[in-house]
């Protein structure tokens, strides 16, 4: 059960980013759900890939019938990272200029696009 | 050369697009060449995929070797990044680029150059690049990564207008919805790599058997991919980026929201296709049916022209999604009904992809030539502009489903076999039509009747060229669907039936 604790711990991160998302008003908190949820789903990937007492995962020196932590994983996650910073930048890049428009970041005022 | 057609559909457009900038430096006509000459080299090799998978079966491409056989580890565990395509995504590649090759030329027109016109020509051929990349690909996580390959470009095409307060706006909304299916489809994938160790489709749906695990990872799927195309109740998106994109880079995010729809039939038919229960199928359907009504209702307030459209083009999905939906009901025993029903919501996709491209390039013509879409503002523009006036009506028409036009063709389809399933379907499916035929003659009454109208002269012609392609697409789909049924089409719709046995062998071996 205690092996399972960094899964909970991902899925806590990524349901706190949700609810971040439903029930706030601020458009620079809602960019900061969004990499909440980015980041527990980062970590739930890295820890898939963990192995108790695992070597890296080269072959070239490897002992034999080690156990190797998985490589996929991580190479997963730096790419999700990668696109996440992207997102990131991206949104933040609308919040300033949609903030120069309406001088506020209050969703509720800023609704032109209704219906 | 030719053995790498695939991987040089997605790669061209994705170099080309970082190019073009560079090639605006040198001069504008020298970009405006480029760019066409990519999308053309890109258009061709998706025509040379499809017309080398409807007379040879699924093609396999594997980055890094010769053939898939190579990729196996022992044990039947595939290795390497690989690009499955079969007649399904042949065809949706064959859309995209369809699609394309009208798009640009309309584009390098509408755009002025003041605007950020380079940028917005890299930007849609990074979202094509996304797209084919979507279409081909035969593992989880490159989906993930062409998904956000073309969230990013969407949301850049949308709201690359900074200056009109309400484009950065739509774009922020879209990113939200685009980012959220983004990471709800990676969690999805992580859930399957944890159980299973891998991240290839078909060694995927070997090993799915339907445990606990499997149906977290089917939910997240389902709603990562349902945001993404726009289906009601997350539909809100939709209006709000294809009014607020260029009208003539909306016609690539249609085809963005179908790719994304070909995407859930994948995972659904292909991946999931062992192990699925017809609870599954009544939520495609029923929500397909929620769409397209809620869609046609809310296009019946609409004083937008470019809004009215979009809600247009939103209540389509419906259509798809009760078609396949109708045929994901009935996997398992598998009846003639299903089959048609499918066939309709498969061809829908090709029709929806002309008339909904038809009516933005029109709503564009119309913001060019009076600077405006507000429909009190507008009318009278049918003695100016006939050309615009006439492929306007005829989308209208066979986006309400009217014979002999291509709407008709895929929903008459559609209704027979959903009638066979339930005739309450086929009873909404026809209705929400009739609403949506209200809808255009109000959008074609208060823009183009009427008084005559002041119009600036000189509408391009590359602009009528582009409408025109469109238009005879609608009309000889309409008058010969039958041609295009059998030979595009049901290969496509077997490929998802039929097809997932024939799949898993095309890349696993025996």
């Amino acid at each position: 059960m205690i092996g399972n604790l960094p899964f909970v711990v991902c899925m806590i991160l990524v349901a706190l980013g949700l609810w971040t998302l439903i029930a706030k008003r601020n458009l620079v908190k809602l960019v900061i759900g969004m990499s909440l949820v980015t980041s527990g789903v980062n970590l739930f990937l890295v820890s898939l890939g963990y192995v108790r007492g695992g070597i890296p995962p080269i072959y070239t020196y490897a002992p034999a019938a080690a156990p190797m932590v998985l490589p996929t994983p991580q190479a997963l996650t730096l790419t999700s990272i990668v696109i996440g910073v992207a997102t990131t930048a991206l949104m933040l890049a609308f919040v300033v200029v949609i903030y120069r428009h309406k001088g506020t970041l209050d969703v509720r005022k800023i609704r032109d696009l209704r219906g | 050369m030719s053995v790498h057609a695939p991987i040089l559909a997605i790669a061209v457009p994705l170099l080309g697009g970082f190019a073009a900038p560079l090639l605006a430096r040198i001069h504008r006509k020298v970009r405006d060449l480029w760019v066409l000459l990519v999308v053309f080299f890109s258009g061709a090799c998706v025509g040379y995929v499809a017309a080398h998978i409807l007379s040879s079966g699924i093609w396999v491409y594997v980055l890094g070797a010769r053939n898939p056989q190579e990729t196996l580890a022992p044990g039947g565990f595939p290795i390497r990044i690989m690009l499955t395509v079969d007649a399904m995504s042949a065809f949706m590649g064959l859309i995209a680029g369809f699609l394309a090759l009208v798009a640009f030329p309309f584009a390098l027109k509408y755009i002025p150059e003041e605007e950020g016109k380079t940028l917005a020509l890299t930007l849609s051929l990074l979202l094509l690049a996304g797209i084919l990349g979507l279409a081909y690909t035969g593992d989880l996580f490159n989906f993930f990564v062409f998904l956000e390959v073309t969230s990013i470009a969407a949301c850049g095409i949308i709201g690359f207008r900074t200056w009109i307060s309400r484009a950065p706006e739509a774009a922020f909304k879209t990113m939200v919805l685009f980012s959220l299916s983004g990471l709800f489809f990676l969690l999805a994938s992580a859930f399957l790599y944890g159980e299973y160790g891998a991240l290839n489709l078909a060694y995927l749906s070997a090993q799915i058997k339907g445990t606990l695990v499997d149906k977290l990872a089917l939910a997240l799927f389902l709603a990562g991919l349902i945001m993404k195309v726009a289906a009601a109740p997350v539909h809100f998106w939709a209006p709000d980026a294809y009014g607020e994109a260029p009208a003539a880079k909306t016609l690539l995010l249609v085809v963005n929201t179908q790719v994304s729809l070909y995407g859930l039939w994948r995972v659904l038919f292909t991946l999931y296709g062992g192990a699925l229960s017809a609870g599954v199928g009544w939520l495609v359907t029923s929500l397909g049916l929620l769409t397209m009504v809620v869609a046609a209702f809310m296009a019946l307030v609409q004083v937008d022209l470019g809004r009215l459209v979009a809600y247009g083009a939103v209540s389509q999905i419906g259509y798809m999604m009760l078609g396949v939906g109708v045929g994901l009901v009935t996997l398992a025993g598998r009846p003639d009904y299903g089959f048609v029903a499918m066939k309709g919501g498969i061809f829908h996709m090709l029709n929806d992809a002309l008339t909904v491209g038809l009516l933005f390039l029109c709503v564009g013509a119309v913001e060019w030539t009076k600077g405006t879409r507000d429909l009190r503002e507008l009318g009278g523009l049918g003695h100016g502009l006939p050309g615009v006036a006439l492929c306007f009506l005829l989308a209208s028409l066979a986006l309400a489903g009217i014979p002999p036009l291509n709407g008709f063709a895929s929903k008459i389809l559609i209704y027979e076999g959903s009638f066979r399933l339930s005739p309450i379907l086929a009873a909404v499916a026809v209705l929400a039509s009739i609403l949506l035929l209200a809808v255009f003659a109000r959008a074609f009454h208060g823009a183009f009747l009427g008084p005559r109208a002041e119009v600036k002269e000189g509408l391009p012609w590359v602009f009528l060229l582009s409408m025109g392609a469109l238009a005879v697409g609608i009309l000889v789909l309409g008058l010969v669907p039958g041609f295009f049924v059998e030979e595009l089409v049901a290969p496509a719709a077997k490929a998802l039936w039929h097809g997932r046995a024939l799949y898993l062998a095309a890349v696993l071996g025996g």
